[in-house]
């Protein structure tokens, strides 16, 4: 431990370690970007990272210093040394451009983690922030990269031709003189897979849901918060009970039920059971906001002669307002992106959800991209929905996340 | 003056508002009832019940009628049929309106006439049973009329078959069969590795994330919408995505391995024990971060800053800070998740259907429940399993009462 708290060692490793993330992270990036071979070269790693991380302590003339650095990432890049490796085939701006990354994204972020650390030994706390602030900006990356590659496979994917994803699964170049070609995958999901339909299913049905779940659950979560009777503490905790069964322990005997009957394969059938799952949650979220609203106003309300409906109607709706654009969405959120019910209860094509049809494309006879568009087509509204209502997806989501 | 007590009785504002209250109450607890509490009552009559997917098809008679003519020889034909291979159907009788101008010649053994309404008695029929009955008539008038007209006419039958679900037949089989079973156990032990490593795993990634943006600088608000994704967006597609994206075949990260030179050949994620079970668990983790990264940053943004500057005064290191001062704070939000999540990734049931649809040794609780209903068609088992999950669920709320009204909040 005190060898490693030297200042030197304590940078040389942060060095090492730090322009060997860099050195993974450009690779994958410019692989994913060009469909080109990159590779992280561990001596140059090595030698560039201990470099650096030295030369930062000691001499500590940063722009100087950044410019030397990726001048030498540059002449090593044209020897065995190279920080990058490619393999045949990459043009030499592109090899150009990864080292200069490197380069840069390698000094420019150890000059901060490094700006407590100081040539000789250092004190706990110098070491311990130079630790963190490496640590900081690993995770910036890892978590970046874990949720954002996904997504790009999934954009990018449906924007490729079959033989094209065949041939080198790595390239995720947009070739643009396709033009509006490149959106084949959803002309075709939109013309012979009649997934306009099923988006206007998933809408009006998730619609739907909501309002039947808030008629439910307002009055429902009113008198939990504000009136008093026997059994006030036993129904909320019913409520929170109710919440963690299981669907799919539901969903077995409700495909009983209606294949009995004759309600599975409809719409209605699956309003039946969507606003049900939701309710519980609606109203313990309800319940916990109502409980925050000012008890006085209601009740001056009453003295000047309104009954409760109408308090509900006129002073609690519209100060809770802000509540209920959460719950709503969380609700809409829940019944858009349902997939179980849709998939056990439909299966008529005419009346698939938005989830069901995108799961009927997970067969060996429609190629992958087609898939993916799919998964896209589901998922954008959800996503525009939230990044324009983050703030009360935010709160929703903490209020409500309870549900899984 | 005698000292004032509160009323012993209940007030008739109080019985009022009682009463207001289960009224705002009702609908909710009505139809809560009608598609939760009833459906899990019947589980426990279906899971002792031999019963199977086919047996879900009601066991009764179907007939249809029909007008033939062979030369000028007319005759009405009724095909009776029993709609079960197995199961007989008691009591089966029809009854059919012979309109005018339509005249019976000799009747069949079973059945008899009057007025004009025919009627037939087949009694007790066995599974599999299908009968014509042919009836040869004389016609008076246009034959192509009164085809439609005594097609038009649909004939009533009676007939009860016995429905395996109402009947009075028990078995214990379903569960002997579950436990019997030597898959228990790898569905045992995969349900046991998924919810506590991807609870545990999901709060201290959760936990790091929180970390990371538990600071103010430029870009915070893109960053903590993004990190967010992974919850909001539907499970179908993020987790086709990732079956994409882990291919054997034209998976990118197989790819990119290789080109690494990390791997020889490509790694079938998703295919291979104990690889899947491995792969599933990151599934869960990478999905349900955010929910506990939510949580904690709200709770962490509430701590009091003084706190730390106390801290520093004294000459606390930074993982003093975190270890001594942030993490007993975050004790009581990280134990309220870490109940929630464990309850709820032992529910979890699309994730691995969608990405491994149980194979490969991921098999948890959940999936076998749909596994045994429908992939192996047994009803009962599956139903079995689902009895078995909501017993253990049970178990679980008990310790989430006794904590959960300790902790503030939630």
């Amino acid at each position: 431990m005190s060898v490693l708290r030297n200042g030197a060692v304590t940078a040389g490793v942060i060095g090492l370690l730090w322009a060997f993330v860099i050195a993974v992270t450009v690779a994958v990036t410019l692989s994913f970007a060009s469909g080109l071979g990159f590779r992280p070269g561990a001596l140059g790693c090595l030698i560039l990272g201990v470099g650096g991380g030295l030369a930062l302590i000691y001499l500590r003339a940063v722009p100087f210093l950044l410019a030397g650095f990726v001048a030498v990432s540059v002449v090593l890049m044209f020897t065995p040394l190279s920080p990058m490796q490619f393999t045949d085939g990459v043009p030499l701006g592109w090899q150009l451009l990864s080292v200069v990354a490197f380069g840069v994204f390698t000094l420019w972020p150890m000059r901060v983690m490094l700006v407590e650390a100081h040539p000789g030994d250092l004190t706990r706390h110098a070491f311990e922030d130079a630790v963190i602030r490496f640590l900081t900006g690993f995770g910036y990356i890892v978590f970046t990269a874990a949720v954002l590659i996904p997504f790009y496979v999934m954009v990018m994917t449906s924007l490729k031709s079959q033989q094209a994803l065949l041939k080198n699964p790595l390239d995720f170049s947009i070739d643009l003189s396709r033009g509006l070609d490149l959106f084949r995958s959803y002309f075709e999901l939109f013309g012979q897979f009649n997934f306009g339909s099923y988006l206007w299913t998933s809408f009006y049905v998730s619609v739907l849901t909501v309002l039947i779940t808030l008629a439910f659950s307002v009055p429902g979560a009113y008198a939990v918060a504000r009136l008093r009777f026997k059994g006030r503490a036993a129904f909320s905790r019913s409520i929170l009970l109710i919440y963690m069964v299981p669907m799919i322990v539901l969903a077995l005997p409700i495909y009983i039920a209606f294949s009995m009957t004759g309600l599975r394969n409809t719409i209605p059938g699956l309003l039946m059971i969507y606003p049900v799952t939701t309710i519980p949650v609606a109203l313990y979220m309800l319940q916990g906001y109502f409980r925050g609203l000012p008890g006085e106003v209601e009740e001056a309300g009453l003295m000047d002669g309104l009954s409760r409906l109408q308090v509900i109607w006129k002073i609690t709706l519209p100060l809770s307002l802000p509540a209920m654009v959460s719950v709503s969405l969380y609700v809409f959120m829940i019944a858009w992106n349902e997939f179980l019910l849709a998939f056990m209860l439909l299966d008529d094509p005419s009346k698939f959800t938005l989830t069901r049809g995108v799961a009927m494309l997970n067969s060996s006879e429609i190629p992958r991209q087609h898939l993916m568009a799919g998964a896209v087509i589901a998922t954008v509204p959800i996503m525009a929905l939230f990044l324009g209502l983050e703030r009360f997806m935010t709160k929703g989501l903490t209020a409500g996340s309870v549900k899984g | 003056m005698t000292a004032s007590t509160p009323p012993t009785t209940r007030g008739a504002l109080e019985r009022r508002e009682a009463r207001l209250a289960w009224s705002l109450l009702f609908p909710t607890i009505a139809i809560v009832s009608l598609v939760i509490i009833l459906p899990l009552l019947s589980i426990f009559w279906i899971s002792f019940k031999p019963v199977g997917l086919a047996d879900l098809r009601p066991v009764a008679p179907v007939i249809r009628e029909s007008l033939r003519s062979s030369g000028d020889d007319f005759r009405i034909e009724y095909r009776v049929r029993n709609s079960s291979q197995q199961k007989e159907v008691r009591g089966l009788t029809l009854t059919d309106t012979i309109p005018a101008g339509v005249t019976l010649g000799a009747l069949p053994q079973v059945c008899a006439l009057t007025g004009d309404t025919l009627f037939c008695d087949f009694g007790d029929v066995p599974g599999g049973f299908n009968e014509r009955l042919r009836i040869p008539v004389t016609l008076d008038g246009d034959p192509e009329v009164l085809e439609d007209i005594v097609e038009g006419s649909e004939p009533t039958a009676t007939g009860s078959g016995d429905n395996i679900l109402t009947n009075a037949e028990f078995t214990l089989d379903n569960f002997a069969r579950i436990f019997d079973s030597k898959e228990f156990m790898s569905v045992l032990w995969a349900t046991v590795f998924y919810t506590v490593v991807g609870t545990i795993g999901a709060l201290v990634i959760g936990l790091f994330a929180a970390l990371l943006l538990n600071k103010e600088f430029a870009g915070k608000g893109v960053l903590r919408g993004l990190y967010l994704f992974p919850y909001v967006s539907p499970i179908i597609a993020v987790a086709f995505t990732w079956v994409t994206l882990f291919d054997p075949f034209s998976g990118s990260l197989n790819a990119l391995l290789i080109q690494m030179g990390v791997v020889e050949a490509p790694i079938n994620f998703f295919g291979q024990r104990p690889l899947a079970l491995i792969m599933v668990t990151v599934f869960e983790i990478w999905r349900y971060f955010p929910l506990s990264f939510l949580f904690i940053l709200a709770r962490m943004q509430s701590i009091d800053t003084d706190m730390y500057e106390a801290a520093d005064m004294d000459g606390a290191s930074p993982f003093q800070k975190f270890w001594y001062l942030s993490l007993p704070m975050l004790l009581g939000i990280l134990s309220v998740l870490f109940l929630l999540r464990f309850i709820w990734t032992f529910n979890k049931f699309d994730d691995i259907f969608l990405l491994t649809g149980g194979n490969a040794g991921t098999r948890t609780l959940t999936v076998n429940v749909y596994e045994q209903a429908f992939a192996i068609s047994n009803i009962g088992a599956g139903a079995a399993v689902a009895v078995v999950v909501f017993a253990t669920l049970l178990v679980f709320s008990v310790f989430f009462f006794k904590y959960i009204s300790q902790e503030e909040g939630l």
